[in-house]
């Protein structure tokens, strides 16, 4: 019972993820840009624009240029998701290749680190929205939501880790099930389904929510409109 | 607008961030659009019995049509890297004046009517009913933003809350709410042709008035043989000039323009104004409205088929500026018939720019040596356009023609220059006297960023090239203890140090 519930939920939030994202994807894409409105100064060709969006996406670039303490823990944010989404690769694929393996060893070795780097961050976000009066302001109940989420997420990842272990060949078992098409049953350990449960949540929430900045960054107009509105004509296309 | 007297910031030469004062600005609002008005622009005449249903279809069709919108709704994280940035919120401590605190008016009609998880969840996904309360705040505060874009530069994904406020006043207007003062000068442009309202007849007596006593001025000094003429509707001239119309009347504007007229004097180079191009500026842009802001810009592709000239030559103007190098050839090209090996349009700055390295005009710096100049760089001219070939040429143009025209140069603090460079807080409709409490606020970081080098370098000239800033400057600077006649335009430094 608990493992077809859970084998249905999994595919379930997993199309709606892809979906969701999917359907942002294309609506950005087709929606017309009817002038040009780049903010300047603003590279004056196309290679100059990608640099610019790979900067923003990759370090923050503009965000490093206009708040440190935010920039500080976006990054660390963003960069402890990178580490643990690296080191959960070994659940999903068989065998585990050469260089995850090592990698495995290495974030092994400094585990309790990444554990911290996780939590700290959510942490440090949380307080500073909180603390500062014109953010709180601007503060909805989503943004809470989503660092609560994340932080429980990693709790219950790290309660795992050096706590409560589930039996991790099991878990393996399952997730390869998935991938498979050919539903395992599904580890009873409280936590697992605790953490498992919540991914779930994450994953279907994603595309309704503001998490899809992620992709969202990569369409901004300002951003990524070259500076050559007087070389090049640009037409409206609802205005022809 | 408050009717006790309004407090002007003491000036200390610090920026500081205010602790939040909710509500604090909400009562400044602009005076309405009268019905007249409304229906000659083609808008309902008075806020229409259905007006949710209204803004609510009007909004969706926005969605659909702009892309920055779409987009700048669904991907703002609350990071809260813009709270700080905007002058609006520097100086009235209103937390909607934030960049965000503004967009979330408008973010939170769109996730009650079109996400799914606000007609779902409401409140606790940030939605909320679209009520009479929330279209006042509407009104008030999307008509406090100045377009300036100091917020997108700040935002890690880039989103331009002028984009969010634009949509939201244009949406206002299709369900009949609109501000008096944008709407009366459109309609005057529509009209007459200029922002000003002046008829062709008008502005060649102020012209003849404005050489005649410039002659005059140089006959005193004993010089005799001064023709420099400013010339109006000549067909086939070499050059097409398109100016705010404030520099035909206003002052320290028309300065400027004597500053233009010698260049091309000296630079030996035919050029003319349009009687029926008037106007650079256009308010269709404060409109958000696309139609409003192509039927302005409609007059200048008239005049340059119609006048038969080679190229196109825009004054000192921010956001018209912004527009002529953006969208005119969006709205209004292609330029076919303009010579290709210029820049269409050529920012006045340019121009005279070129002649300086060319030799082609000769400047005596002493001639401003009272002067220990600072340069504003108006923020559309600065974060929405670009000036010569390098980006960051906006910059660095004016003010190479600057020191080319005097001997004391000193910037402002660099966080508030350059690409970081404060509005005015005369913008994009502001500019009116009910919003004084606004545009005072508006203008404390810049004042205390010449506060500091007035102190630190005995500053006493600022010049800057938008027509919008220096109306706003000469009525602001005396509140705060600077005297009027210390702004001034770029060109009006190259008028006084241009050797005829
Ligand atoms: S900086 Fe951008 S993402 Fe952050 S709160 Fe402001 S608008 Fe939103
Ligand atoms: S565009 Fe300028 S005035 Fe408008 S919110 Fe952003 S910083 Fe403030």
């Amino acid at each position: 019972m608990l493992s077809t519930c859970y084998t249905f939920s999994a595919y379930f939030a997993i199309v709606i993820f892809v979906l969701g994202i999917l359907c942002k994807v294309w609506k950005y894409a087709i929606t017309p840009n009817p002038l040009k409105i780049s903010l300047t100064p603003a590279p004056t060709n196309a290679a100059g624009v990608i640099l610019r969006v790979i900067l923003d996406a990759s370090l923050f670039n503009s965000l490093f240029k206009s708040n440190k303490f935010i920039w500080l823990g976006g990054c660390a944010l963003h960069l402890a998701l990178l580490i643990v989404v690296a080191s959960h690769i070994r659940f999903f694929v068989s065998p585990v290749p050469e260089l995850i393996m090592l990698l495995q060893t290495f974030l092994q070795s400094i585990g309790i680190f990444i554990g911290a780097i996780f939590l700290a961050p959510i942490g440090y976000l949380f307080i500073r929205r909180v603390w500062v009066d014109r953010i709180r302001f601007v503060s909805i109940f989503a943004d809470y939501f989503i660092l609560i989420l994340l932080f429980c997420i990693g709790l219950s990842g790290i309660t795992m880790k050096y706590f409560i272990r589930p039996d991790l060949v099991a878990v393996k078992t399952f997730i390869m099930g998935l991938i498979s098409f050919s539903p395992e049953p599904m580890p009873t350990n409280p936590i697992f389904i605790t953490h498992f449960t919540l991914i779930l949540i994450l994953l279907a929430y994603f595309p309704f929510s503001k998490l899809i900045h992620s992709v969202g960054i990569f369409f901004s107009p300002t951003r990524n409109q070259i500076d050559n509105s007087r070389e090049k004509r640009h037409v409206n296309p609802w205005d022809r | 607008m408050a009717k006790e007297k309004i407090e002007v910031p003491k000036l200390t030469g610090k920026i500081e961030i205010p602790r939040i004062k909710p509500g604090a600005a909400l009562v400044c609002e602009h005076h309405k659009a009268k019905e007249q008005m409304l229906t000659e622009l083609g808008y309902p005449s008075a806020l229409v019995e259905n007006w949710q249903e209204k803004a609510i279809a009007k909004m969706r069709e926005l969605l659909n049509k702009y892309k920055s919108l779409k987009l700048y709704l669904d991907v703002c994280v609350r990071c809260g890297a813009c709270t700080d940035k905007c002058q609006f919120f520097l100086g009235t401590a209103d937390p909607k004046n934030t960049p965000v605190g503004r967009q979330e008016l408008l973010r939170k009609i769109y996730r009650r009517y079109f996400t799914p998880a606000g007609k779902l969840l409401g409140g606790l996904a940030g939605a909320e009913d679209f009520t009479e309360e929330m279209l006042k705040e509407w009104y008030a505060y999307f008509h406090q933003c100045s377009q300036c874009r100091r917020c997108s530069l700040a935002c890690p994904y880039g989103i331009d809350t002028a984009e969010i406020s634009m949509a939201a006043r244009e949406i206002m207007h299709s369900i009949g709410l609109g501000t008096k003062y944008t709407d009366e000068i459109i309609l005057k442009v529509f009209n007459v042709g200029n922002n000003l309202g002046m008829q062709p007849k008008a502005i060649k007596s102020s012209l003849d008035f404005c050489v005649d006593e410039m002659k005059e001025a140089y006959e005193e000094k004993g010089i005799t043989n001064i023709d420099v003429k400013i010339p109006m509707d000549v067909e086939g001239a070499d050059i097409l000039l398109v100016v705010p119309s404030a520099d035909f009347f206003a002052s320290p504007h028309i300065e400027s323009l004597l500053g233009y007229a010698k260049v091309f004097h000296q630079a030996g180079i035919s050029w003319t104004l349009s009687s029926y191009a008037s106007e650079a500026g256009n308010f269709g842009m404060f409109t958000g409205s696309y139609d409003g802001m192509k039927k302005v810009a409609s007059r200048i592709g008239q005049a340059v088929r119609d006048l038969k000239v080679k190229r196109l030559v825009i004054g000192e103007c921010g956001h018209a500026y912004r527009i002529a190098y953006n969208f005119w050839n969006t709205l209004t090209g292609p330029f076919d018939t303009l010579d290709p090996k210029y820049p269409v349009p050529q920012h006045i700055c340019e121009f005279t720019y070129d002649m300086i390295k060319r030799g082609a005009i000769r400047l005596d710096k002493s001639a401003n040596d009272e002067f220990v100049v600072t340069y504003h760089d108006s923020c559309n001219v600065a974060r929405a356009t670009r000036m010569g070939d390098m980006p960051g040429g906006q910059f660095e143009i004016p003010r190479a023609i600057i020191k080319a025209c005097c001997n004391k140069f000193v910037d402002m603090p660099q966080e508030t220059i350059r690409e970081n460079t404060f509005c005015c807080g005369g913008g994009a409709g502001l500019l009116t006297d009910e919003m004084l409490e606004i545009r005072i606020k508006g203008a404390m970081p810049r004042m205390q960023a010449l506060k500091q080098v007035v102190d630190s370098h005995g500053v006493n000239f600022y010049v800057l090239i938008c027509a919008i800033c220096k109306a706003q400057f000469t009525k602001i600077f005396p509140m705060y203890g600077f005297p009027m006649d210390m702004v001034g335009g770029v060109h009006q430094l190259v008028s006084r140090a241009i050797i005829l």
